[in-house]
């Protein structure tokens, strides 16, 4: 039984002028034990997904389940199952962290939970914070109990929304460490993220949406292998020949163009020499996943869905 | 690190159905009031003491209610009746407006928590705040006329009913409203009028007839008089017409406010 199925989910909003459709007949599963990536632009449908998944919203049509409770028909099963940590920042006024995690608890219907809700808060580095009130924490704080919050009733399901968006490295390294334990202990891990060398350490599995639509879902390993493994970088202190500048990744003054042979190499240099360009720190290295995920939302790709 | 099996030795407790975590939404809600009790119970009552002292001053001796009842005793009920109104339906109106606009409703949405859930525990809350705010007004009040207990079963039905119903009432307004200002006008247009228009301050038997006729058409008024009944043992119309108009507004209310949250009106797209 997988940990969850999507199932055709199709959501539409109804707009002013015409319905957007947010999901489009999005179809995967995760299997128990997973650890795995959905990736994708701003507006692709990965929070209307994970909203769907955790009851905020409803699917228009498709089904959604978490070991194999379906969130609408058995929906208190499906949700005892799931932690989720939400995108964002969001927290009570009126109570302290541990107020906060014994009454996340009792939701859940588990009463009595101090052991485990001291054990969250020595691991995520919020013990001296057990009494403090919510609003007295600083943004990366509150994003730890927001952790706590989601893992209280030890859902065997963790479903992780952007955690890392705006938040230190020392958290980003905790919060790490904790879910890749809490996931070899058999915790299935959901993650969305925008820092694609997180997705690339921790998820070995990748779906990546665009426009409500999966566009690639493999192994990490597989979908790194299977992409134009070559990068051109360099950097440059002239606007590159446009002829190049339509297929590079430009940051300032380092340009990254992929390249699939040698020859592609040969053939990018002789145009910037040609224009006169003199590139600084040229190397040649494998792509990683942010390339591989330009490239597909580019669409240069065919689409690459594993069965 | 700690083993993640230890916390095992703890046995936590667990329970399911559909009323599992009400008690904790029930908790919460009332730790939620509680902790700001000088806003959410001294504020009303104060209120409701000025009220008593402008009104029972001025009006003392020159208007007629029932008879042999002055003026300040008959009106320290109505106070404390509408403050149970008011403030229960402040209680579950405010409190889901907050968590709407501050995003911190997401932590009751993923609960496995059922529309009866939801219901019972704002609802038990409004009518906790209610009780705790009426209890003070009575008891200050008290000091200023004899107040006689006629029949203290109809004081907690009529108490309790009116309650249930206004936390309801707040929980819809809750629901639909999307801004704090939506609140406030549902409160000022609606909640406001209904509640002064209803005989706090006067017996309707002193108004024009059409007037009457109009003050009938008001659930408010029979919550007001049915519970004024209970101290005094006499009122405009029989308790048991209350009772049936109040229960039969309790229970719409009730149906409409489980609908709403059944099919997570607003709060589940």
């Amino acid at each position: 039984m997988p940990a969850i199925a999507f199932r055709q989910v199709v959501k539409t909003y109804a707009a002013s002028s015409q319905p957007v459709r947010a999901l489009d007949g999005v179809s995967f599963d995760i299997a128990q034990g997973e650890f795995f990536g959905l990736l994708g632009p701003n507006g692709a449908g990965k929070t209307t997904l994970i909203s769907i998944l955790a009851g905020l919203a409803r699917a228009t049509s498709g089904t959604v389940s978490v070991l194999g409770h379906d969130v609408v028909t058995d929906f208190a099963a499906a949700r005892r199952a799931l932690g989720i940590v939400p995108q964002e920042l969001v927290f009570d006024p009126f109570f302290s962290v541990r107020e906060a995690l014994r009454i996340q608890s009792g939701y859940f219907g588990v009463h009595r939970n101090d052991a485990w809700i001291d054990e969250l808060l020595d691991h995520l580095g919020l013990a001296d914070k057990a009494d403090a009130n919510m609003r007295q924490l600083s943004g990366g704080m509150k994003r730890r109990v927001l952790v706590a919050q989601a893992l209280v009733h030890r859902p065997p399901v963790i479903v992780l929304d952007e955690p890392t968006a705006g938040v230190d490295v020392e958290l980003r390294q905790t919060l790490w460490q904790f879910v890749s334990r809490l996931n070899r202990e058999g915790h299935t891990v959901l993650l969305t993220t925008h820092y694609l060398e997180e997705a690339e350490a921790l998820c070995g599995r990748i779906a990546m949406l665009k426009q409500g639509r999966v566009v690639a879902l493999d192994r990490t390993s597989a979908l790194l292998a299977g992409t134009a493994s070559t990068m051109l970088s360099f950097k440059l202190d002239r606007p590159l020949p446009p002829v190049l500048a339509a297929h590079a990744r430009v940051t300032g003054r380092i340009v990254q163009i992929t390249a699939h042979d040698a020859r592609e190499v040969e053939s990018i240099l002789a145009v910037l020499h040609g224009a006169g360009c003199e590139p600084e720190d040229l190397e040649i290295g494998r792509a990683d996943l942010e390339d591989v995920f330009i490239e597909i939302m580019r669409g240069e790709t065919p689409q690459r869905v594993a069965a | 690190m700690t083993p993640v099996a230890s916390a095992a030795d703890a046995a936590p407790a667990k329970s399911h159905g559909i009323f599992a975590g009400t008690r904790t939404l029930l908790y919460k809600e009332v730790l939620r009031f509680w902790k700001v009790s000088f806003q959410t119970v001294a504020a009303p009552v104060l209120t409701a003491i000025l009220y008593l002292l402008i009104f029972g001053h001025v009006l003392e001796g020159r208007v007629t209610v029932f008879d042999s009842i002055g003026y300040t005793s008959f009106l320290i009920p109505g106070l404390v009746m509408m403050s149970v109104l008011q403030n229960a339906f402040a209680n579950s109106s405010s409190s889901l407006i907050q968590s709407k606009i501050t995003g911190n409703l997401v932590f009751l949405l993923v609960a496995p928590l059922s529309h009866w859930a939801w219901f019972a525990a704002y609802v038990g809350a409004s009518v906790v705040r209610g009780v705790a705010v009426g209890t003070g007004v009575l008891l200050v009040t008290a000091w200023f006329a004899p107040l006689h207990v006629a029949n203290p079963l109809w004081i907690a039905v009529f108490t309790l009913a009116g309650a249930a119903l206004m936390g309801a009432l707040g929980l819809i307004a809750g629901l639909w409203a999307e801004k704090f200002d939506q609140i406030a006008a549902f409160q000022n247009f609606v909640i406001m009028p209904m509640t002064f228009l209803s005989g706090v301050f006067y017996s309707v038997q002193s108004l024009p007839p059409v007037w009457r006729e109009v003050s009938h058409l008001n659930p408010f008024f029979y919550m007001i008089d049915g519970f004024r009944h209970g101290f005094f043992g006499t009122s405009d119309v029989s308790p048991w017409i209350s009772l049936a108009v109040v229960g039969t507004s309790l229970a719409m209310v009730c149906a409409i406010c489980l609908h709403l949250l059944r099919i997570g009106y607003k709060i589940r797209h």
